[in-house]
């Protein structure tokens, strides 16, 4: 009898193309995603070499990392700061003369690009799904194996719809139990990369397994997945099932009639087989997740809210000890600092992590007849055209807006800050992206990185705040 | 792709664990559509001061090490976003090797697919060389790829661990994608298994229902 295998063994292998000797493989893509900021050194190397695009019927394209978030009824020639209009307008050209299928920014289809695969029924279980970005892993939570590649490979990609690869190891992450009431899959990524560190999973594809994960949404299994990348794992998958299955049947892309029956047949194959031994694991028991807060410039530096700023001194590595003596001075903390006394000026509620109609309704839930506190700059930014088109639908921007939100249009925004928005002055931010690095949200910028209801209980009472104090 | 055979130069110490790619190169920066001349902005937020002049306690501006050409960094080195442009940058400012206990993973790839030589060596051994990266003009250090060693300043020589295609790409500076589209017939029968098993994948971003 053949041995088990886990569900990364099973899409790897049905993904060899021929072993590249030395332990590194020729493995085959089924859908590559592009976006405008890591794709025009790779369309200029095809233009160079004088290559096509293999299958652009497996390519799809999108605007989302450097484009504004308003006036987007203007389309690209509405972006008004010419960096970031040159490079839409490259891919604008390189999709048209390489003949790859493109949501334009004025379109509803548009939306940060590991929002919109999902969404369409593009990414889907059993598939290898790579794009030019680390946060690629969020396309994980369909059973898929996918991950973040470079601009190099970008161009290998579109050049033969392959990549040169080592098999990774497998790792189980595993969680059991039901999340407590104001506890968010946010939280419960936090949680765990908090007690892997941030390259516990260096080398390894982590399979999401567990109660915890059986029981919550997709688009809870998309943040979690989403930030694998942040303790070091390239991938992070949770097995396919019925869950699964709902969420793909009528989306645009997804196979329908005939197809979808012999699909829908493969996929029941995934899920890995019962007595596989992983190469490391970790578990966690969810009763014991609180909602968390990071409070240094690393997500492995995160705390539950209730917590305080840790003391560096009580650190014995040296370059450990350096690391958060470096984030505490750059965020302008003092350890021991209770983490409900730190305020904040900006709010950010968005990015592939949070910007899905679940993570809206949860912070509306909190803004609903609040106002947003003084002093504080608060933005929601949904993650498509289709998310932000539902939330209207529901009432939801009326809410934020109401409350003092501002609402704007899809795209990364404020998680890498590309664009206009972004932290002035050095202001502290609550966030709901995945990156607290020195100034990724703006020059001196402080993130703190938190759950979509944590974000907005910290805009209503301008510092970081406890969700479950709110009734 | 440059060959890498052997190379001799300063190494220059950055003993920072978890040092990110954002770090490497700021993502504000990530709007050019070019790869080449992006050493201007390496290191921005910690090489230079606010108003643009250079931070002299930064390594890279002292003197003997603005011509390194090999970093001695700590654990978690490049972790982070995906961006190509922290090895584009590092490149452009003539580095050509990077030694650290453990780096991430896309980091890593990435490197190789530049012509730069990132090295995996324990964490004690890393040590002793941060500390031969500390003595200025005279840590120099060679790196033979061809018998996988690193030359410390006093000639000590230590092996380091690669595997054999990363290895065989480097000292032959091998385009990746012409040795893929020399297998284009394998390609082809994968391609057309593929089209059986699984023909709902075929055509599907040029086909909305």
């Amino acid at each position: 009898m053949a041995p088990p295998r886990t569900l990364f063994d099973k899409i790897w292998a049905s993904h060899v193309i021929a072993p590249q000797g030395e332990g590194t493989y020729l493995i085959y893509i089924d859908l590559h995603l592009i976006h405008e900021v890591t794709t025009p050194q790779a369309f200029e190397g095809l233009k160079l070499a004088g290559r096509k695009v293999h299958r652009p019927d497996a390519t799809m394209a999108v605007a989302d990392h450097n484009i504004p978030t308003t006036n987007r009824k203007a389309g690209a020639a509405g972006i008004t700061e010419p960096d970031s209009k040159l490079q839409v307008d490259t891919l604008e050209r390189n999709v048209k003369e390489f003949g790859v299928p493109y949501f334009p920014i004025d379109s509803i289809d548009q939306g940060i690009v590991h929002v919109i695969g999902p969404e369409q029924g593009l990414s889907q279980p059993g598939m290898t799904i790579v794009c030019g970005d680390s946060h690629t892993a969020t396309h994980g939570a369909m059973g898929a194996l996918a991950f973040g590649i470079g601009t190099s490979e970008v161009e290998h990609v579109l050049a033969t719809q392959t990549l040169i690869q080592a098999p990774a190891k497998n790792m189980l992450i595993k969680v059991d139990g039901s999340l407590g009431t104001g506890v968010s899959p946010k939280d419960v990524i936090l949680a765990i990369i908090a007690k892997i560190g941030t390259a516990g999973g260096t080398g390894h594809v982590f399979e999401y397994a567990g109660s915890t994960f059986r029981d919550m949404s997709m688009e809870g299994r998309m943040t979690v997945c989403n930030m694998s990348i942040e303790a070091g794992a390239r991938a992070g998958l949770v097995a396919p099932d019925d869950k699964t299955f709902a969420y793909m049947m009528g989306r645009p892309y997804a196979p329908k009639g005939a197809a979808w029956e012999q699909a829908l047949a493969y996929w029941k194959t995934l899920p890995s087989d019962p007595g596989v031994k992983y190469d490391k694991e970790a578990h966690l028991d969810a009763k014991d997740i609180a909602p968390h807060v990071t409070w240094g410039t690393n997500p492995e530096q995160a705390a539950p809210i209730t917590g305080r700023v840790p003391d560096p001194a009580q650190v014995d590595d040296p370059l450990k000890r350096a690391f958060m003596e470096r984030a505490l001075q750059y965020m302008q903390l003092q350890p021991n600092t209770r983490l409900t006394d730190v305020p904040v000026q900006r709010v950010f509620i968005g990015s592939c992590t949070n910007s899905r109609i679940e993570d809206l309704r949860a912070a509306a839930a909190i803004a609903k007849g609040r106002k947003v506190a003084d002093g504080v700059v608060a933005l929601v930014v949904p993650g498509s055209g289709h998310v932000k088109h539902q939330a209207e639908e529901e009432g939801l921007d009326r809410i934020f807006l109401e409350a003092g939100f501002e609402w704007r249009d899809a795209g990364c925004s404020m998680c890498m800050s590309m664009n206009d928005d972004k932290a002035m002055n050095g202001e502290r931010v609550a966030t709901t992206s995945n990156r607290n690095f020195e100034g990724r949200q703006g020059k001196n910028a402080k993130s703190h990185l938190m759950g979509p209801a944590m974000a907005a209980a910290a805009a209503v009472t301008g510092r970081l705040a406890d969700v479950r104090d709110f009734g | 792709m440059e060959k890498f055979t052997e190379l001799t130069g300063v190494a220059a110490p950055l003993p920072i664990i978890n040092l990110d790619t954002d770090k490497i190169f700021p993502a504000i920066y990530l709007k050019t559509i070019k790869r080449t001349g992006l050493s201007q902005w390496l290191f921005q937020e910690i090489r230079f001061r606010p108003d643009g002049s250079e931070n002299p306690d930064f390594v890279l501006n002292q003197a003997p090490y603005r011509q390194a050409k090999i970093l001695i960094g700590a654990d978690n080195f490049g972790c982070g976003s995906s961006r190509e442009h922290a090895p584009w940058a590092l490149l452009d400012f003539g580095i050509r090797c990077v030694i650290a206990p453990s780096f991430a993973d896309i980091f890593y790839n990435n490197c190789f697919k530049n012509g730069i030589l990132p090295i995996k060596l324990p964490k004690e051994i890393c040590d002793e060389l941060m500390e031969d990266a500390k003595k200025g003009a005279n840590a120099v250090m060679t790196i033979d790829l061809e018998s996988q060693t690193v030359s410390r300043p006093d000639g000590e020589k230590v092996h380091f661990e690669l595997d054999a295609f990363r290895k065989r790409c480097l000292l032959n500076g091998i385009d990746d994608i012409g040795l893929t589209e020399q297998k284009g017939a394998d390609i082809g029968n994968y391609e057309e298994k593929a089209r059986l098993g699984r023909p709902w994948l075929f055509g599907m971003t040029q086909k909305q229902a």
